[in-house]
């Protein structure tokens, strides 16, 4: 029997075992959409906008460890998913996009909605197809999801023609997929492991630098092990929290531009820097000639170009971390490193960094940690990107793998709304806290109608100053206090949760934090807080831009003096 | 200026070009001369690149084009002995009188006349680089009237075959994580 092109992708992706599309139809993908009914099997999630879309497919794909699938139709459609495409590449989340392109007889003749999908995505996608024959949709599909979720996962587009959904063919499915360019590596050389465990034992102040390829791989066990074993504190990236528990005593935070500062003294300081499935960001190493000055480093990443890219490796280990680590960790000689550690603890203790003062404003950092304190253990928690999401980051010490969803790399606002409702789809009997700042949920709030509509109960926590709060910090410490176009008009949120069909709550005194977020974990459906916090609280640590870890400027004894007020 | 010279085989499909231009503009990485065409393989094309060592890394050029899902295989031919040629086509002026000059200057560059027409002749020159730049300036003085290049093309000598297929792609990067950090390519071969 033939199938059309539309059919032929709904079964690839049967196959694949995808429960959700998050997409938008067009007129150019209309024969998708069209055939979409007859696979009752999965669930297409009708967003708002198709950034939302493969947001929403991103944060599902980072919790479900399954690859996230989202669609759009051509022109705008495109256009619009392209921020949440280059999200997915920068951290490395597998997506596979289906795109509707004009038909072929319009292609390259400026047709309506034509936009050049395939041209536009390639810096922003792992791999991208423009399938111009129906016989090579599946195995364009089957490719598409092996390049997506091997090696070091990330986004990969297929733009599909609407003529081409429409044509019949028969259907095969490829069983095996063989890229003769594409053969990612994932068991490490034996001889650099070899070496690693060499420098291990050698190390008297080593620390481990655990990023998202720890959470990628689901390296858990083996990461603990390791840490365990030699005794080597464990400081987490920002999307390498929730690779390693919070409560564990080698547990040290994050590290970076608003990092502990214990932890970005401790890297200036340490003689072995063993860096595991990260790839040594600026926001991590700071000013690079003097990052870790002392230490030699241990780099285990899967992707071959990260290796010698922004630091010098004395050991490179090119492999999936969790393989990796389970050749090297019998390898490693079993010690103590009590004296570092205590060292580590000592400066802990003379800056504590994260401390929340006990004054009658409702601060920011105030609001997150009782959010963490309140919720139970399996709750996962999303943010959007800028002061919020640094606190958010500081106090986030759970035990819940891969329960802290964030956009690192592209730093996208408004990540949090749609992302939320992806994590909420994937984990639905767990509480999923959107923690947003009140920029970043304009950016996004339409996405409640589709919360809303597909009954989600997703928990929004607006950590509300009225100001873009990073910049409003940048533009304080670092050009004079010149506020520019940084104060921010709000609406009315709470209206616009009832609007949207969710109870709203606005929380402007300290005593009713607690009663709001335990009232919305206990209530059964979507609710919105908007918490009215302190306006002009910075996040502390800082790390100058362009200067180095050991230049951190650590939290301010705080005082309760008149500070500046910002205007717009 | 250190010049590398880097060889890639692609698979011969539409927008691959496109895709290594757009990581190496994207990576800031800045080509000095590129030449394509057909390999020993069918499917695959062979890139000749071109870089200067002092302000592109070249190791991250290399490993940066294997994360293209179409690039098969790349070399650094740099650490090899090889041959390199260009080609190049050169319209000059020349009356008749001039002639026998212009012919005496292509002989001594072992270059060929192409074309000749009343005012204007086409040499066509083979060699390295600078041997073309020298014969390029030897008939500047009649004047040029149009320079065409092709880009180095490379190939190692001997018996060795660094663009040969049969070590695969993974375990190129296989002997590279073997290597510290900034491993030459060269010394796999």
């Amino acid at each position: 029997m033939k199938l059309t092109g539309a059919q032929i992708v709904m079964e690839c992706l049967a196959r694949e075992g995808v429960e959700y599309i998050f997409g938008y139809p067009g007129g150019a993908n209309l024969p998708l959409y069209d055939t979409l009914v007859q696979y009752p099997q999965i669930r297409h999630v009708l967003v708002r906008h198709e950034q939302g879309a493969a947001h929403a497919a991103d944060a599902y794909a980072r919790v479900s460890g399954k690859p996230g699938v989202c669609w759009a139709t051509s022109g705008p459609g495109v256009t619009n998913i392209v921020t949440g495409i280059a999200n997915a590449w920068m951290d490395s989340v597998p997506l596979v996009c289906v795109t509707g392109a004009v038909a072929t007889w319009l292609i390259g003749r400026d047709g309506f909605q034509e936009a050049d999908a395939t041209g536009i995505t390639v810096p922003v996608t792992k791999q991208n197809y423009l399938v111009l024959d129906v016989n090579d949709i599946a195995q364009t599909m089957r490719e598409a999801f092996y390049i997506a979720t091997t090696g070091r996962p990330g986004p990969v587009l297929v733009d599909i023609p609407r003529d081409i959904q429409q044509e019949k063919t028969d259907f095969h499915y490829p069983e095996q997929v063989d890229i003769r360019g594409y053969k990612p590596v994932t068991k490490g050389h034996p001889a650099q492991i070899k070496k690693a465990a060499q420098f291990i034992a050698e190390a008297e102040r080593p620390v481990i630098l655990a990023g998202h390829g720890v959470v990628i791989s689901q390296a858990y066990d083996e990461l603990r092990d390791l840490a365990e074993k030699a005794h080597i504190p464990v400081i987490c990236t920002l999307l390498g929290l929730g690779g390693f528990p919070g409560s564990h005593e080698l547990f040290m935070g994050m590290p970076g531009m608003h990092g502990m500062y214990w932890n970005n003294i401790a890297i200036s300081e340490a003689d072995l820097v063993i860096g595991i499935g990260m790839r040594f960001d600026d926001r991590v190493t700071g000013r690079l000639k003097d990052f870790a000055p002392s230490a030699k480093i241990i780099h285990i990443d899967i992707d071959p170009a990260e290796i010698g890219k922004n630091v010098r490796t004395a050991v490179p280990i090119v492999g999936d971390v969790k393989e990796v680590l389970r050749e090297l960790n019998p390898q490693v000689q079993p010690a103590r490193h009590d004296d570092w550690y205590n060292h580590i603890q000592q400066i802990r203790r003379d800056h504590p960094s994260i401390v929340i003062p006990d004054v009658d404003k409702v601060l920011p950092q105030y609001v997150i940690k009782k959010i963490y304190d309140l919720s139970p253990r399996d709750t996962y928690y999303v943010t959007g990107v800028g002061q919020h999401q640094m606190w958010a980051a500081q106090y986030f010490w759970g035990d819940n793998p891969a329960s802290f969803i964030t956009s690192g790399g592209l730093g996208t606002m408004g990540f949090e709304v749609p992302a939320a409702m992806g994590v909420q789809f994937a984990k639905p009997k767990s509480t999923v806290w959107s923690i947003a700042g009140d920029g970043g949920f304009q950016m996004t709030m339409q996405e409640l109608a589709t919360i809303v509509e597909y009954e989600l109960p997703v928990k929004f926590a607006i950590i509300n100053n009225g100001y873009l709060g990073m910049v409003r910090q940048w533009q304080h410490f670092f050009y004079n206090d010149n506020f520019s176009s940084v104060r921010l008009f709000q609406p009315d949120f709470i209206k616009l949760a009832e609007a949207f069909g969710m109870p709203g709550v606005r929380v402007s005194d300290k005593a009713a934090v607690e009663g709001a977020i335990q009232s919305a974990l206990d209530h059964p459906g979507p609710v919105l807080l908007d918490f009215e916090v302190e306006q002009q609280e910075d996040t502390y640590p800082m790390m100058p831009p362009a200067s180095s870890l050991a230049e951190t400027i650590d939290q301010p004894v705080f005082e309760d003096a008149p500070q500046k007020v910002a205007t717009s | 200026m250190r010049k590398h010279t880097i060889v890639a085989l692609v698979e011969d499909r539409p927008g691959v070009l496109n895709r290594i231009a757009s990581k190496w503009r994207q990576r800031g990485f800045n080509i000095e001369s590129l030449a394509v065409g057909h390999s020993e393989v069918p499917g695959l094309s062979r890139m000749t690149f071109t870089v200067d060592g002092t302000t592109t890394d070249v190791d991250q050029v290399t490993k940066q084009m294997y994360k293209i899902i179409e690039v098969v295989k790349v070399s650094d031919l740099t650490e090899h002995d090889i041959v390199h040629r260009e080609l190049a086509l050169v319209k000059i002026s020349a009356t008749p009188q001039q002639r026998s000059n212009v012919i005496e200057i292509v002989d001594i560059f072992r270059a060929k006349i192409v074309d000749v027409s009343t005012e204007a002749l086409i040499i066509e020159v083979t060699g390295t680089e600078d041997k073309v730049d020298a014969l390029i300036e030897m008939v500047r003085p009649y004047g040029i009237k149009e320079l065409v290049r092709t880009g180095r093309i490379a190939m190692a000598r001997g018996a060795r075959t660094p663009m040969a297929l049969d070590g695969e792609k993974g375990e190129h990067h296989r002997y590279r994580s073997a290597g510290e950090g900034k491993a030459k390519v060269g010394s796999l071969m």
